[in-house]
């Protein structure tokens, strides 16, 4: 919803500190997932996530989340769906070209931004091209299964 | 600025060293001359011979002609064959590449067939939004972002292979270059982002319609605190104002554009609005060009082309240089430095 929307970026630096911890939890967890099977877990995890991100931020479910680079503001909201910041579009009172009734996400994003612990930085990083084959699919469990310890390698028998 | 090897149509002129192009565009650039670009509009035709019309009337005031890819999400002649067309009888072309109508495996194959036929120059851009044209029902792409696309762009010139990995056999020689809107929020963040545009590749900047010069002073001088100011070429859009009631449609439907109030209240005001636009435009680039940092300007005169010549000559930004075009005669040949 557009009015809990806003509130999440006005509100982005208490949901970095909780997404910082949530996200410690979710990748202790990884040899839970292992166990459950990554696969297995996939469709119902997305479907939690997508129900929870998509109240607090009207997520898109891109695979790619950069919420926390982007002040809580998801930019696939952008009509354009950039990812690296504003068009030229924006209108002088800070409203989207394509969508005069929204607030530019890169303008809402940008105010976010300088609200978070991390900084505003993080916002002017380059970013990959949106991988659309992750479309659909939990950004949650990607970062669980990219920044937790892999398992020791069986040894052969 | 003297260039001995003057331009035979169809014939790339060779690459000097440092250089990215083998174009006269970068070269005047990098001799350290105020350059000129004219916005092109192309044609809603399937005519050479249209295209030819519409850049002749450029000849002798421009260094470089922007071919408009869709602008405005219109649809017109592609951007990729106005370009050809031109670089064939010897103009040198900016082409313009938009995200909003392909996804990266057409873009970067269109990059490398703009390269092939000759084209040096290339402006990669997001776009407008579809609702802004005469297709409002098409779907919007928007694959890439202008920064992705900068960056897929100079990794073909300069790693040689796709964003897949594969490799290239042979590489675009192309100089690569951004927009940016100094004058539409988040003020703050717009020198910012010609630094993350620079960092992705861009080698020079053509900015929107500048109306307010004060706004362009603050970026300018942002972007000198950041460095920026000896790693890329700005160039400043400009443009003459038919009348107020013209300004005023502008500022509310064209995306990007900001007009100030006093801008129109001038227009309004005066006897000759048509004539009173083009003085506007003249005394814009007079201010502009004295500003640290700015390498040229870019001329958008949608519908009043014939401008073009008019207010260049009275700005006196050439200096007396008659840029090369078709049938230029031989004692103009030498494009003479300022004294």
């Amino acid at each position: 919803m557009y009015a809990i929307r806003l509130w999440s970026v006005r509100h982005s630096r208490g949901l970095e500190a909780f997404y910082q911890g949530f996200e410690r939890i979710v990748v202790a967890l990884d040899p839970v997932w292992r166990f459950l099977g990554y696969n297995r877990i996939e469709k119902p995890v997305a479907a939690v996530e997508k129900l929870v991100k998509g109240v607090l931020f009207d997520c898109q479910m891109c695979g790619m989340c950069a919420l926390s680079q982007t002040g809580m503001a998801c930019p696939m909201n952008c009509p354009k769906q950039l990812r690296h910041g504003p068009c030229g579009g924006v209108r002088v009172d800070g409203m989207c070209e394509v969508k005069p009734e929204m607030r530019c996400v890169w303008v809402e994003a940008y105010a976010g931004s300088q609200r978070m612990q991390a900084g505003p930085a993080a916002i002017r990083e380059l970013r990959a091209p949106v991988d659309r084959r992750l479309t659909g699919t939990s950004s949650w469990l990607r970062v669980a299964r990219e920044k937790a310890p892999k398992p020791p390698a069986k040894a052969a028998p | 600025m003297i260039f001995e090897d003057e331009p035979e149509p169809g014939h790339p002129l060779p690459m000097l060293p440092g250089h990215s192009s083998a174009g006269r565009f970068e070269r005047i650039l990098r001799a350290g001359g105020f350059a000129v670009t004219a916005e092109l509009a192309p044609p809603d035709s399937a005519a050479a011979e249209d295209v030819y019309a519409r850049a002749h009337i450029f000849d002798g005031y421009v260094d470089a002609i922007n071919a408009t890819d869709g602008s405005g999400a219109n649809c017109h002649m592609s951007s990729v064959a106005v370009c050809a067309l031109l670089t064939h009888i010897g103009y040198s072309p900016v082409m313009q590449l938009s995200c909003r109508d392909r996804n990266r495996i057409a873009m970067q194959g269109e990059i490398l067939g703009a390269a092939a036929m000759g084209v040096c120059n290339l402006l990669c851009l997001t776009g407008d939004g579809v609702q802004a044209g005469d297709h409002p029902q098409a779907k919007p792409v928007f694959d890439y972002d202008s920064i992705s696309l900068l960056r897929a762009a100079t990794r073909l010139r300069d790693e040689g292979t796709f964003e897949s990995g594969r490799k290239l056999t042979s590489r675009p020689h192309v100089f690569f270059g951004a927009a940016e809107n100094p004058f539409v929020p988040p003020y703050d963040w717009r020198p910012q982002r010609l630094a993350q545009k620079v960092a992705a590749g861009a080698q020079f900047i053509q900015t929107q319609y500048c109306f307010d010069v004060p706004l362009l002073r603050k970026f300018m001088a942002r972007a000198d605190e950041l460095g920026l100011l000896d790693q890329v070429f700005i160039l400043v859009g400009v443009g003459p104002l038919p009348s107020a009631k013209t300004a005023d449609w502008m500022r509310r439907h064209v995306p990007g554009v900001h007009i100030p109030d006093a801008v129109v209240q001038r227009l309004a005001g005066a006897a000759k609005p048509k004539a009173e636009g083009r003085n506007l435009c003249v005394e814009l680039i007079q201010e502009i060009r004295e500003i640290k940092g700015v390498s040229g300007v870019h001329l958008m005169a949608y519908r009043q082309e014939e401008a073009v010549a008019e207010v260049i000559e009275r700005s006196g930004v050439l200096q007396g240089r008659v840029p090369w075009y078709p049938g230029r005669p031989a004692e103009l040949s030498l494009e003479k430095a300022a004294s």
